[in-house]
């Protein structure tokens, strides 16, 4: 049987391994940062569509995330999503007149909300609504008005 | 055509009362659990023979999954232009499936082998029985610090596995093909939750290691005390614990990822 | 010394068996207080399954044990083994854990059950082992004894928490003379410095016969004579006669039952 000290030693260095891979796991793999409560103001933004939008998905302006979706819901009323949104306190002086639209990050990313500021001196604050609004491209749409100009132009040459 | 209902009924039978049994001497060892808090080494000494050795294979079969798994997915996603997906495809694998999973069997390849042919040659010397005359309940000395090791250490090694491995996919996707690091290391993050995918990798690999431990260290109790009968039951060990591992993966998956 | 009205260990109308195989069928022996009782019989006759029923680890069809007044069937778990750290066992391969020495293997016990120092267990341990000769040994592992010295540490481990009874399965089995003798003396000068009681299953008549103060024949599931050594060696049964002075046939044949010699080479091949 091997020496107590060095089995005790082993077993400490096997946990701590295990534990920095856990960590590892956690902090470098996974997004626990989006877990971090985002101390904030939440303003709302209604879109047509918001294709595969999802709690959690970063709110980015020229590139730099600035808040997170905090939740999704559906207007019974207009059809219309609504989602709502947490962003950075420090982030406060966004125009009123913002417009918020739906990209994909890639052509088969993850989606997420840019941010385009307008030019209004007012500033969005907690419970602001943002009116300007492009939803999400879906795919299949696009595709769909792609081969139907195509048929379009092809019906056209054939009338000639 | 009645032999044969009459085989298919002993059979059965039997099946049920070796679970039975299965589930008695679990139910015993773990009454051995708080004993253990007094003597802590106990659980430290079998850590170390299921853990400790078998930290190499664990590690290098984690860099080679995970440089497959980057080479492969590299060659799939580079089709769609979506090469830059490749480390969230890497890291969702290897935490929610492969990590557990592979390291599940090659636990019970290497420790659970090894845990019965232990208590299986400790039964066929004797070992066993003498401990029993000396008032020393070997399910509670032998078994049960083995059967909560096995616990420890399994989801510790599976997170190793699943780390090592992304690690793997990130030296062959960003160091050899090319693929963009901050790209690699943000869709990953943007996509693996914690929740979901961390945690329950973990539950996966906690549950791995009861089951594997628990086949293990039964089927050398229960063994036939014979040099033939200790290589059988540690045969069964790696064949049950890994069907059992598969099993219970699918029911696991479809209980967490199902909806 | 003096006798003792209740036996130590009392067997009554015991029953036991294997499959469809009895192995006791009705079985009473009385074990008394300081005296080395043996326990003979031919291969097979479940020696040591008496020793394990007497330690409770196999459960009798019918019948009772009692030791030391103590019904060891109808204990509880915990009771059963606070009555087994009064009890030593001696098993025949010796019993000795592999992968600790032959001091930790004596000490075991003592640091299972007890809470002393381990400079106690240290003045305990050598004790035990000087007792059966083998203090020197202390650092071997017990791949490294032989078979008789692994029977004396496991001899020193059985007495270590000084038990009030030791059981001895097939001591003397497949040993040279010299480590033969040594058991033979050992065990008697233990079970009469220390008080002990003694139970000796064995099938060597010769050395079982020099040392037990009184000896059971078993076979066939039955008792077949008891008393004295000198009382069995007057014996006027055939089958004991044959048992103790080792004739080849006798009531138990050499020959296992079958056809007739002659009619059996004549019916030529098998069918």
């Amino acid at each position: 049987m091997m020496h107590t000290r060095t089995v005790q030693v082993w077993v400490g260095l096997f946990v701590a391994l295990g534990i920095v891979a856990l960590f590892m796991l956690s902090m470098k793999v996974s997004n626990i940062n989006a877990f971090r409560a985002v101390e904030g103001y939440a303003v709302t933004a209604k879109f047509e569509n918001i294709g595969g939008l999802k709690v959690r998905s970063p709110v980015k302006m020229a590139g730099v995330v600035v808040g997170r979706v905090d939740d999704i819901s559906f207007d019974s009323d207009t059809y219309e999503a609504v989602v709502h949104m947490k962003i950075e306190e420090q982030f406060n002086h966004m125009p009123v007149d913002t417009t918020a639209s739906i990209f994909t990050a890639g052509l088969l990313g993850e989606q997420y909300i840019g941010l385009e500021a307008g030019g209004e001196e007012d500033y969005l604050k907690e419970g602001s609504k943002i009116r300007l609004t492009q939803s999400a491209m879906v795919l299949e749409n696009l595709i769909g008005t792609f081969l139907f100009d195509k048929a379009d132009k092809a019906d056209k040459g054939a009338g000639k | 055509m009645m032999d044969k209902l009459q085989q298919l009924g002993a059979a059965t039978l039997g099946v049920i009362e070796r679970l039975g049994r299965g589930h008695i001497f679990i139910y015993y060892a773990i009454k051995g659990f708080p004993a253990l808090a007094l003597r802590p080494n106990l659980v430290l000494a079998q850590v170390f023979s299921t853990g400790v050795l078998s930290l190499i294979i664990i590690l290098v079969s984690g860099l080679f999954v995970g440089m497959v798994l980057g080479l492969q997915g590299y060659n799939t996603l580079v089709d769609f232009g979506a090469e830059e997906s490749l480390g969230v495809m890497v890291a969702l694998s290897l935490v929610r499936e492969l990590g557990p999973v592979v390291t599940a069997l090659l636990f019970a390849g290497r420790a659970g082998s090894a845990l019965t042919a232990e208590i299986g040659l400790m039964k066929s010397t004797e070992q066993l029985s003498g401990m029993e005359m000396m008032a020393v309940d070997p399910l509670q000395r032998v078994v049960a610090p083995r059967f909560l090791a096995g616990a420890i250490a399994m989801p510790l090694l599976a997170a190793m596995f699943s780390a090592v491995g992304v690690m793997g996919g990130y030296f062959v996707g960003v160091g050899l093909l090319g693929v963009d690091e901050g790209a690699f290391w943000s869709q990953m993050q943007a996509s693996v939750e914690i929740d979901e995918d961390i945690i329950n990798g973990i539950i996966k690999s906690f549950a791995f290691g009861i089951v594997v431990t628990w086949i293990a260290v039964f089927e050398g109790y229960d063994c036939v005390p014979t040099s033939e009968g200790v290589s059988r039951a540690t045969t069964r060990t790696v064949v049950h614990s890994s069907l059992a591992v598969l099993g219970l993966d699918f029911v696991l998956t479809a209980l967490m990822f199902g909806e | 010394m003096a006798e003792n009205d209740e036996p130590l260990v009392k067997i009554r109308n015991l029953h036991f068996s294997r499959g469809d195989r009895k192995i006791f069928d009705g079985v009473d022996i009385d074990i008394q207080k300081g005296r080395i009782t043996a326990i003979m019989g031919p291969s097979g006759t479940g020696k040591t399954t008496l020793l394990k029923l007497i330690g409770g680890q196999l459960r009798p069809d019918q019948g009772t044990i009692h030791v030391d007044g103590k019904h060891v069937h109808k204990l509880s778990h915990s009771q059963l083994y606070e009555l087994r750290k009064r009890m030593g066992m001696l098993f025949q391969s010796g019993a000795l854990l592999t992968d600790i020495n032959v001091y930790d293997n004596v000490a075991f016990p003592i640091r299972e059950h007890t809470k002393l120092s381990e400079s106690i267990i240290r003045h305990l341990v050598l004790m035990k082992l000087h007792a059966v000769g083998l203090r020197g040994a202390r650092d071997l592992m017990p791949s490294e004894l032989s078979g008789g010295m692994a029977r004396r540490v496991a001899l020193a481990r059985a007495i270590a928490l000084d038990p009030m009874m030791i059981m001895f399965d097939e001591p003397f089995t497949g040993q040279d003379p010299i480590s033969m003798g040594v058991l033979v003396t050992l065990i008697r000068s233990l079970n009469d410095a220390l008080d002990l009681t003694s139970i000796l299953v064995s099938h060597d008549v010769q050395e079982t016969a020099s040392i037990a103060d009184y000896i059971y024949v078993i076979s066939e599931g039955k008792v077949v004579e008891h008393g004295s050594s000198e009382t069995l060696q007057r014996s006027s049964s055939p089958w004991v006669k044959q048992f103790m002075e080792g004739l080849p046939d006798g009531p138990v044949p050499f020959h296992y039952p079958s056809l007739d010699y002659a009619d059996d080479l004549l019916t030529g091949s098998r069918p």
